[in-house]
């Protein structure tokens, strides 16, 4: 199965970890991702100028269209904007001519004829749980996980209602096949504070520390995440409030990839075990 | 005399011209207020780095630098083949010309002694080189003027280039087809060189260069005796082989003298050779008298940016060395646009036409930012709406066939114009997590200044019923406000709102505060309420509106779909219309 990647622009300089563990797990998967130079997802426009974030993502769904491809996201924010403007330019005709007469030059069209999946969905709906079940190769014995779904695959409901049996079960039942024990605790469907570093660092801060406090007062030892931005911020920028002193009792962030491809057997250097900021080498004691 | 003058004159502009743009890197940079370093001093560090690094390792890596991303151009292969080779004809074609050519009594009569310019293999190489230049030039005007590249800009610059480069090869091939045609110049190249014994062998000599050298003669005419030809071949070896191989191996210029050659007679007459001489000498002295002034500039500097790169790092190198490289980074840049293909928000040039967006067009502004030429607010805004119009992704600057690192040069030009105080709306956007990430970096106080700045401004704005005590009338209700709202899909949902307030409860970014009315002026529901009351200058300076984190959390809770968070999202699209509008404003009457 081939997919196009629509990469997330945190990735390069920040997160060259999650691109090499994605391709790592997908590509023993069977799954191969294409480069097809899509563009910004057009996400951190969505305030500035609703017609730019339109045109962005659009762009990016009409290269798909051409090459007859689906579309994969393996940031939340990405998944969001693309579904976003996907139904948006479906029910408004008008706005779809008007985005089509830009995209026009580049001989393009928007159709709405591309399918657009989180990473999550296609290990679970693509895939499917016995397909992965058969790679995995090691299993997690008394590892506590706090998952971390983040906001855009939950909500607006109406819009990413792949209520196939609902994203917050598909998520924990992938953690689970790794052999991971889930740890309930109250603040997990809630925003990482990554919108808002570098706008109010403090009110950033404070909404991530709220939730590094919670997973930790519910006994977990990691999160387990799948979305760029929501791993910069509990990683890099958690770092950095550790650094400060601002935090003190961390709670190390793994990206779903990363956890699975550890259990597939992968190799950790692959899976860039050591480029993440906070030190979860600790995690391959809990491998059998 | 033409000549001699012009030649002079030439190398006195571009000597001028060279130490004045080279005095660039280290006179200009781009803080307006504060200096880091002097020139003197910017221009010993520079010196002292060069020696430094001519006595280490690192020399390997300069001379490894050199071979591949200089003489192989490898930033280029990785790019396009096509462009690689259009870049490489260009560049070893003129090259090559130049040495061999241009510089003959300097250079390539000196290596090799029986050099003359119509022997082989000069005769044949100058022609090669010269198809090298004109593969190139063709290359460049279809990728420029027939292949359509969305975004893919030409300027004035671009055109000069490739104009003034055509001037001088066509001219340089119609001089030599011209040569070879001439009666005049073979008369006169007889009278100094032959020795005849009487008319018959004048005839014949003449005979074998009209019927093999392509002279066009107004005496005589094809087919000619055998026996002519034989007595002309002997005079031939003794008189001319020596300087002279056969033209057809200069085979653009022999090609072009034969399609001439039924009018070579009257334009040899009207004195062309001279004309096209003094054409080509003129256009190469213009080329390069000009060229420090022009895009060619970068046959300079781009190499010794690309070196400079390959043996300077940050946090190693002299800080005041890094600010010299930017200077001659922005004179490395070839305005190929390879950066703007790939950038992440290109696309969005044709919703927010501002050129500034497009990597290879900022270029010009940072020109402009760096010589320190005054610009109206309105311009600064435009040009920093364009440099913090970047997702910091990273891919121009991987593409760079000139090895420039234009992700740290936007970086650092972002800061450099923030500081200069006005108010950034897209500071409030997720562009600035990049920024947030590098704060460690920056100064404390100008980073938190940026913060503070476009919040101060939409208050100064936006200041309808500042006076939290007066009473709303009716007559401050903004009709055509509410009409938007109200004429959109998603924004009207406000209608809906009977002000239960479960959006509030359920924002986080409220949960976060033990006053939240005081810290961010309004909560959601209130905004909600202000839309309806038609006052969106009450929504667009409460902090909320601008610290929403688009989380859905409300529009999820609200049990009347209100699409919250969409609505909010509206507002503050139409809060950037408002801003940018009144810039404009005051831009016009500036």
């Amino acid at each position: 199965m081939k997919l196009a990647l629509q990469r997330c622009c945190t990735t390069p300089i920040f997160l060259k970890q999650y691109e090499t563990s994605t391709n790592a797990v997908l590509g023993r998967l069977g799954v191969q991702l294409t480069d097809n130079a899509l563009n910004c997802c057009g996400y951190p426009l969505k305030n500035y100028d609703y017609k730019a974030y339109l045109l962005a993502s659009a762009r990016n769904l009409s290269i798909a269209e051409k090459k007859k491809i689906d579309i994969m996201t393996f940031c939340n924010c990405c998944y969001g904007t693309l579904k976003e403007v996907d139904q948006r330019l479906r029910e408004d005709r008008i706005l779809c001519a008007e985005i089509n007469g830009k995209l026009e030059q580049e001989a393009l069209k928007y159709e709405g004829n591309v399918k657009i999946q989180h990473i999550m969905e296609v290990f679970y709906h693509e895939l499917g749980p016995d397909r992965i079940k058969k790679h995995i190769v090691h299993k997690f014995k008394g590892l506590k996980i706090a998952v971390h779904y983040g906001c855009h695959i939950l909500r607006p409901r109406e819009l990413v209602q792949f209520a196939r049996p609902g994203t917050a079960a598909v998520f924990d039942e992938l953690v689970a096949m790794t052999g991971a024990d889930l740890v309930p605790w109250h603040l997990q469907s809630e925003c990482c504070g990554s919108p808002l570093w570098g706008i109010d660092d403090d009110l950033s801060a404070a909404l991530t520390r709220k939730k590094i406090e919670n997973a930790r007062a519910s006994g977990a030892d990691y999160f387990c995440l799948a979305c760029s931005y929501c791993q910069v911020q509990l990683d890099r920028v958690q770092k950095r409030l550790l650094d400060e002193g601002r935090i003190t009792d961390p709670m190390p962030s793994i990206l779903f990839t990363q956890l699975l491809g550890l259990s597939m057997g992968i190799d950790s250097a692959v899976l860039g075990i050591g480029e993440n900021q906070i030190d979860i080498s600790p995690i391959l004691e809990c491998l059998d | 005399m033409i000549f001699k003058i012009s030649l002079y004159l030439s190398l006195i502009v571009f000597g001028l011209g060279l130490i004045f743009k080279i005095s660039t890197w280290f006179r200009y940079n781009f803080e307006a207020t504060t200096k880091p370093f002097t020139a003197t001093e910017r221009f010993s560090a520079a010196m002292g780095g060069i020696v430094a690094t001519l006595f280490s390792g690192k020399v390997l890596t300069f001379l490894k630098s050199l071979l591949l991303d200089v003489f192989c151009q490898r930033r280029i292969m990785m790019e396009s083949r096509l462009r690689w080779l259009m870049h490489m004809c260009l560049f070893w074609g003129f090259t090559l010309l130049l040495l061999m050519h241009a510089l003959e009594g300097m250079l390539t009569s000196n290596l090799f002694e029986d050099y003359a310019a119509t022997l082989n293999p000069f005769l044949f190489l100058r022609n090669f080189f010269a198809l090298m230049v004109f593969v190139g030039i063709g290359i460049a005007i279809y990728r420029r003027f027939i292949q359509k590249i969305p975004r893919f800009f030409t300027n004035a610059m671009d055109r000069y280039a490739l104009i003034i480069l055509a001037v001088i090869m066509v001219s340089g091939i119609f001089l030599e087809a011209v040569k070879i045609g001439s009666f005049e110049r073979y008369s006169q190249m007889v009278t100094d060189y032959a020795d005849f014994d009487g008319e018959q062998e004048k005839k014949a000599l003449e005979a074998l260069w009209v019927e093999d050298f392509g002279v066009v003669s107004p005496n005589l005419t094809t087919p000619f005796e055998k026996e002519l030809l034989i007595q002309g071949r002997e005079l031939h070896e003794m008189n001319c082989a020596a300087c002279h191989s056969r033209p057809q191996w200069a085979f653009i210029g022999y090609g072009v003298a034969v399609v001439l050659r039924p009018v070579a007679l009257p334009l040899d007459r009207a004195g062309l050779v001279t004309l096209l001489w003094t054409i080509h000498f003129l256009a190469c002295f213009i080329g390069l008298a000009y060229l420090p002034f022009s895009r060619m500039f970068h046959i300079l500097a781009t190499p010794l940016n690309l070196l400079a790169n390959s043996v300077m790092e940050k946090g190693k190198s002299h800080p005041a060395n890094l600010i010299t490289l930017q200077m001659l980074a922005l004179d490395a840049c070839t305005h190929c646009g390879s950066c703007t293909s790939r950038c992440s928000l290109a696309v969005i040039f044709e919703e927010i036409p501002n050129p500034n967006i497009l990597p290879s067009e900022k270029i010009a502004s940072l020109k402009t930012l760096a010589s320190g030429r005054a610009l109206s607010e309105h311009q600064m805004t435009v040009i920093q709406e364009g440099l913090y119009l970047c997702t910091n992704c990273y891919r121009c600057t991987t593409v760079c066939p000139a090895g420039i690192n234009l992700q740290e040069l936007w970086f650092d030009v972002r800061e450099a114009v923030l500081k200069r105080g006005y108010p950034e709306l897209l500071v409030l956007t997720p562009f600035s997590m990049y920024r947030g990430l590098l704060s460690p970096t920056l100064a404390k106080a100008d980073y938190h200044q940026a913060q503070k700045q476009p919040m101060i401004g939409i208050e100064a704005v936006c200041s309808a019923l500042s006076n939290p005590d007066d009473p709303i009338k009716p007559a401050q209700m903004d009709r055509n406000f509410k009409k938007q709202m109200l004429s959109s899909a998603k924004g009207s949902t406000f209608s809906y709102c009977f002000t239960c307030i479960t959006c509030t409860s359920a924002c986080p970014v409220v949960r976060s505060y033990e006053n939240p009315s005081e810290a961010l002026g309004m909560t959601p529901h209130q905004i909600i309420r202000a839309t309806a009351l038609g006052v969106p200058d009450l929504a667009f300076r409460s902090r909320m509106l601008w610290y929403c984190l688009g989380c859905y959390q409300c529009q999820d809770a609200c049990p009347q779909a209100v699409l919250v968070t969409d609505v909010l999202t509206e507002l503050r699209n139409l809060a950037v219309v408002r801003m940018k509008n009144q810039s404009r404003r005051t831009g016009d009457r500036s």
